[in-house]
């Protein structure tokens, strides 16, 4: 029998530090789906994703009771909707689609459904461009909804034009859910290198390489780390790191437990486990306050980004040996406005738009949930996004960049989302025009080292 | 199905018993018991069989939690395979 210690210890991270599996998310091919009539597409598309999904919400429910681990959200991720609707016919705009799987999301009883995407990093077909025109009106008029797009890869480069373009899409959709201070937004992100089989939303799509369905899970766990790291208070940083890495494996463990159970149950091949530390709003549960645990008077200043690089790296190598497949984005996240310690350290100007950005250079993913001012341009916005793909491009790894203009809102507003998204506060972009930049539009190359052959 | 109990909170007379009893009424068979106190609470850990219990898995789970309100301790049943996954190579 396994000691009292032990059992002790995982019943203490579950119930007062927070432990939890983020998402158990399932991919859903829908290339056969394909149709050159958009009726029977958005038929198809429901009826394949109800039928695949019928019964994951029940499944991962009863593993959360018969296991005691929390599983917060339950989500589906589909093939990049661009591809599935490229031969429809009329050029009409692709709505209906989305309207489809956020109905489908509903029937299955699903908190998010991920795939109306387009991989432009080259170039965009005609699909592509129709699918990025929908995003704003497709965005404000679903729930459950959400969108990405590629727009650059160490291999292809950056494709400037689709840059300009999510900057002007993400101020219209901004400008289409006002109401909600610009929620829209919070559901939509950019990429540079976007992975296949990521299990996290708003990012999620099924990749063309992935089998007809499949089972991904996204751990978290930001709570536990930090109240392991409480322990050895003052210790070196081969002690910190060594802490965080057994953290890490036990966290990754259980993921790996519940993706091989949801896997068994459901039918489904099993596809990886994403090692990743994943903060929530509630306090207690940031990667801001580890960071600050092993030294920092708060997030954001001198030091930040070395203490991120431990923690990233070390998350990793601990949790790398407790399952049998990684994948995903798998790093920590510091999505601000989901994040207490991150919150506090924006609102008190600890941590600046800049701080952020030389931070996504050491972990995944990028410039996540970030209030900027309502009157920021869409060009500035372009020129944002251009930074943290370069990002990506020349290191070699995921960027993403989720921006929330939120219309009418100031330097030192904060914006209430609710739930998982919490609650951000309205950070200072720099003044200074990039409009040129962005408008000369072509593609910036790939780097020297992507030329690996 | 194989499961552990772990039972919390401030020692008092009964508590294995009324936590034996509404075992043995469903149908729940005891396999290893064993118990200490930790930081002066009362702290017992049962590896039970749930095989061949009376009730579904989640009533059983309803059942001790209201147990432990009435007792005014926590009480959690949870899969022995989670402690397995996470504590051993």
């Amino acid at each position: 029998m396994i000691n009292t210690m032990e059992i002790m210890e995982t019943i203490k991270m579950i119930s007062e530090e927070h432990l939890d599996v983020r998402t158990v998310t399932m991919g859903i091919s829908l290339l056969s789906c394909a149709a050159n009539d958009m009726d029977t597409v958005c038929t198809r598309i429901y009826d394949k994703i109800t039928r695949q999904a019928e019964n994951l919400v029940k499944t991962a429910s009863d593993i959360e009771t018969e296991f005691g681990i929390p599983i917060i959200n339950k989500r589906i991720s589909v093939t990049p909707a661009a591809l599935v609707c490229e031969s429809i016919k009329n050029s009409e705009s692709f709505v209906k689609i989305a309207l489809a799987l956020d109905r489908a999301a509903k029937t299955t009883g699903v908190d998010f459904i991920g795939g109306f995407s387009a991989l432009v990093h080259k170039g965009a077909t005609r699909g592509d461009c129709l699918l990025i025109d929908s995003i704003p009106e497709a965005l404000a008029a679903t729930d459950k909804l959400c969108s990405s797009v590629n727009v650059g890869t160490t291999k292809a480069g950056l494709n400037m034009d689709a840059v300009k373009k999510m900057g002007q899409i993400i101020k219209h959709t901004a400008a289409l859910t006002a109401d909600s201070d610009g929620f829209g937004c919070a559901k939509l992100v950019v990429f540079c290198n976007a992975v296949e089989d990521n299990p996290f939303m708003a990012g999620a799509f099924h990749g063309v390489g992935e089998p007809d369905a499949v089972i991904n899970v996204g751990v978290s766990g930001p709570g536990v780390v930090k109240c392991a790291l409480e322990k050895v208070h003052g210790a070196d940083f081969g002690t910190v790191a060594d802490t965080i890495k057994n953290t890490a494996f036990k966290i990754t463990r259980m993921g790996q437990l519940v993706a091989q159970e949801a896997s068994r149950r459901l039918g489904v091949p099993f596809g990886i486990v994403d090692l990743s530390l994943a903060p929530t709003p509630a306090v207690g549960d940031s990667v801001a306050y580890i960071l600050e645990e092993m030294g920092l008077e708060q997030c954001g200043t001198h030091g930040t980004t070395a203490a991120l690089a431990l923690l990233n790296d070390a998350v990793k190598k601990g949790g790398v040996m407790a399952t049998s497949y990684v994948g995903g984005l798998s790093g920590a996240f510091i999505p601000v406005s989901e994040d207490a310690g991150m919150i506090a350290a924006a609102q008190s100007g600890a941590l600046s738009l800049e701080k952020l950005e030389a931070m996504t250079c050491v972990c995944s993913v990028g410039l996540d949930m970030i209030c900027v001012p309502g009157d920021t341009s869409a060009e500035t916005l372009s020129a944002i996004i251009a930074d943290e793909a370069a990002i990506g491009m020349v290191n070699n790894k995921t960027t993403a960049v989720r921006l929330i203009p939120a219309p009418g809102k100031k330097v030192g507003d904060v914006v209430e989302f609710g739930g998982l998204l919490g609650s951000g506060p309205v950070m200072a972009v720099n003044e200074r025009s990039s409009c040129d930049f962005i408008h000369r539009g072509g593609r910036i190359p790939a780097p020297i080292h992507s030329l690996r052959n | 199905m194989r499961a552990v109990i772990t039972v919390v909170g401030k020692d008092k007379v009964g508590i294995i018993a009324e936590v034996s009893r509404v075992l043995s009424e469903n149908r729940v068979n005891i396999l290893d018991i064993s118990q200490t106190i930790m930081q002066d609470m009362f702290t017992m850990i049962m590896l039970v069989d749930v095989s061949e219990a009376a009730i579904a898995f989640s009533a059983l789970s309803d059942t001790l939690s209201d147990l432990g309100n009435a007792l005014g301790l926590t009480i959690h049943i949870q899969h022995e395979d989670l402690f397995n996954s996470m504590h051993r190579i």
